[in-house]
């Protein structure tokens, strides 16, 4: 019987090993934290929490250095804020042509082109939106700079949208039928069906779909190092070059002397990062748990 | 006939905004199709650079790039899949598996340059593995776990609940289940979900910039604790830090980083299609 007894060994083992990989997502989430907390905590030795967030000046490398992170914090928000007002209604009518309007071969073929357009590194999309968009900018509004605020704004747009579309596309599917053929059983045209009826019953996984887009463009680091200007000064116009929050980190990591202030400081960053897109995930998750029901 | 016209202005205004995503695709593939196989050579693809960067070819960042690649995927498919197969086949829907389910929603939003945070606190520092391969492929591994469960966990969930009530019928055990009637049917699934994984790990620039990629090191490394330099890296490096690089240089990295991203989805897509096609229940 000893044959069996391996193979139950074995099959125990297997089991206690996936559950193990299982539980390593959320061993990973915590262990991200905790290193974050564990590099960025002794800043607020020296500093408090709410000079951190709210110092208007950025100054890691004079001396005294000075941490204030709200010229960045404005930064990543004046940016975002740009990119959604560009991203959210074009993306959420793109997904309802896509969903609603278009054949079906064409839908193919626009999802294809969303799913591209998703998948082009950050990077690629930065080098692009350098050279061709910011000396365009930099032309039709006649500033020193193409690399601003806006042009940001714009290249981010575009990372945003295929989010927003490919989730608010499978709201929008996923809105029963008899929806659709009640509106028009009562005389709704087309388009007053899916405005008023099928866009309104999907909106919770719109509202997730904007989150997620959101998010991304938070987070988002190449391109918009890049395309900013890095000036970590509070910005006061779309026009002025500003820098972001995730761009301070990548750009700044490399010069700061490890385990000191500065180093410190970016990590502190990191948490500030982490701490909001882990409550927009949040949200969004809420939301597009509520779409499915 | 006003709500007919209505109808016709609004689908004029969708259309045009979904050509608005649609078309800068094309422009930006056109831009560095055109601008950068002018640089494309033999030389460039396979010869180390020279002069600072103004000369040469890319031969240690293409092959940088492929390095991480296969590193995080040695390390993320296996933990990956298998996290998948405990949330589909063994997870009831206890706070356990929700905290699970929660905790790969937020791994996935985590900003890149998070991760490059904390592959340089826990190996880079903590582990002590230095600014390596080695670091480099854990934290990009890390990072595309929550694609390769994803798609993992929707391959799974689409074999049919009776393939695996008949194999238990038939004496076989949870394990030999899963093994034999489940996973060589989500193996197309698991596959699309690995090649989306890949093609995001050689496009990203911020988790690698702390814990491997070398600003410009014109030899290959020979241990998985080298550091190495990569295409994305590159491409920033040449586009930002290094005056002086000729345009159609920096267009032909930018090039060449894209038809390895683009391949790499594209083999996703018609892997997936073929599956689709191929299911017979």
């Amino acid at each position: 019987m000893k044959p069996i007894r391996v193979h139950k060994l074995k099959e125990w083992f297997i089991e206690k090993s996936i559950l193990l990989s299982g539980i390593f997502s959320v061993f990973f989430v915590m262990l991200i934290f905790l290193f974050l907390l564990r590099e960025g905590f002794s800043l607020f030795r020296g500093e408090s929490v709410l000079d951190f967030l709210f110092g208007k000046s950025w100054y890691p490398i004079s001396d005294p250095p000075r941490f204030g992170i709200l010229p960045l914090i404005l930064g990543s928000l004046l940016v975002t804020l740009g990119a959604a007002a560009i991203s959210v209604p074009i993306g959420i009518a793109a997904a309802l042509y896509i969903a609603e309007i278009a054949p079906r071969r064409l839908k193919e073929i626009l999802k294809a082109g969303i799913e591209l357009l998703a998948a082009i590194p950050s990077v690629v999309i930065g080098f692009i939106g350098m050279i061709t968009l910011g000396p365009w900018i930099k032309n039709l509004f006649n500033i020193p700079t193409g690399l601003t605020a806006l042009t940001g704004s714009v290249t981010l747009a575009f990372m945003a949208m295929p989010t927003i579309v490919s989730i608010a596309e499978d709201a929008i599917t996923a809105v029963p039928r008899q929806y659709r053929e009640a509106a028009i059983a009562m005389g709704a045209t087309k388009w007053q069906t899916t405005w008023r009826i099928v866009a309104r019953a999907a909106r919770p996984g719109m509202l997730a779909a904007v989150m997620l887009g959101i998010g991304r463009v938070i987070g988002e680091t190449m391109a918009v190092m890049m395309v900013t200007g890095n000036a970590a000064i509070i910005p006061t116009s779309f026009l002025q070059p500003v820098r972001t929050l995730t761009a301070t980190i990548a750009a700044e990591m490399g010069e700061s002397v490890q385990g000191g202030p500065h180093y410190a400081a970016l990590f502190a960053i990191g948490i500030v990062l982490f701490v909001i897109t882990f409550l927009i995930n949040g949200v969004a998750d809420i939301y597009l748990h509520r779409s499915r029901r | 006939m006003t709500t007919r016209l209505a109808q016709k202005i609004a689908f004029a205004v969708l259309l045009l905004a979904t050509l608005l995503v649609v078309l800068p695709v094309l422009i930006i593939l056109l831009i560095i199709v055109a601008k950068g196989a002018s640089a494309i050579s033999w030389d460039f693809l396979f010869s180390m650079p020279r002069d600072g960067m103004t000369a040469g070819g890319i031969l240690p960042a293409i092959l940088g790039t492929l390095y991480l690649v296969l590193g995080a995927i040695i390390f993320a498919v296996p933990l990956g899949v298998m996290a998948a197969v405990y949330l589909v086949e063994y997870s009831s829907d206890n706070w356990l598996s929700r905290l699970v389910k929660l905790s790969i929603v937020n791994l996935a939003g985590v900003p890149s340059v998070v991760y490059g945070l904390f592959g340089l606190g826990i190996f880079v520092t903590f582990f002590g593995f230095g600014a390596s391969i080695l670091s480099g492929s854990l934290t990009l591994g890390i990072m595309i776990l929550p694609v390769i469960i994803t798609s993992a966990r929707e391959a799974l969930e689409s074999v049919p609940r009776h393939f695996r009530t008949v194999s238990l019928s038939l004496g076989a055990s949870r394990w030999q289940t899963i093994r034999h009637s489940v996973l060589p049917h989500a193996l197309p699934g698991i596959l699309t979900g690995m090649i989306l994984g890949l093609g995001r790990v050689a496009g990203e620039t911020a988790p690698i910039l702390f814990t491997v990629a070398a600003f410009y090191l014109p030899r290959l490394p020979q241990s998985v604790f080298d550091q190495t330099m990569a295409l994305p890296y590159h491409l920033y490096v040449i586009s930002t830090q290094v005056p002086g690089i000729a345009e159609n240089v920096r267009y032909g990295t930018a090039l060449v980083l894209l038809t390895l991203v683009l391949l790499l989805n594209l083999a996703a897509i018609l892997i997936r299609s073929r599956f689709r096609r191929k299911k017979k229940w």
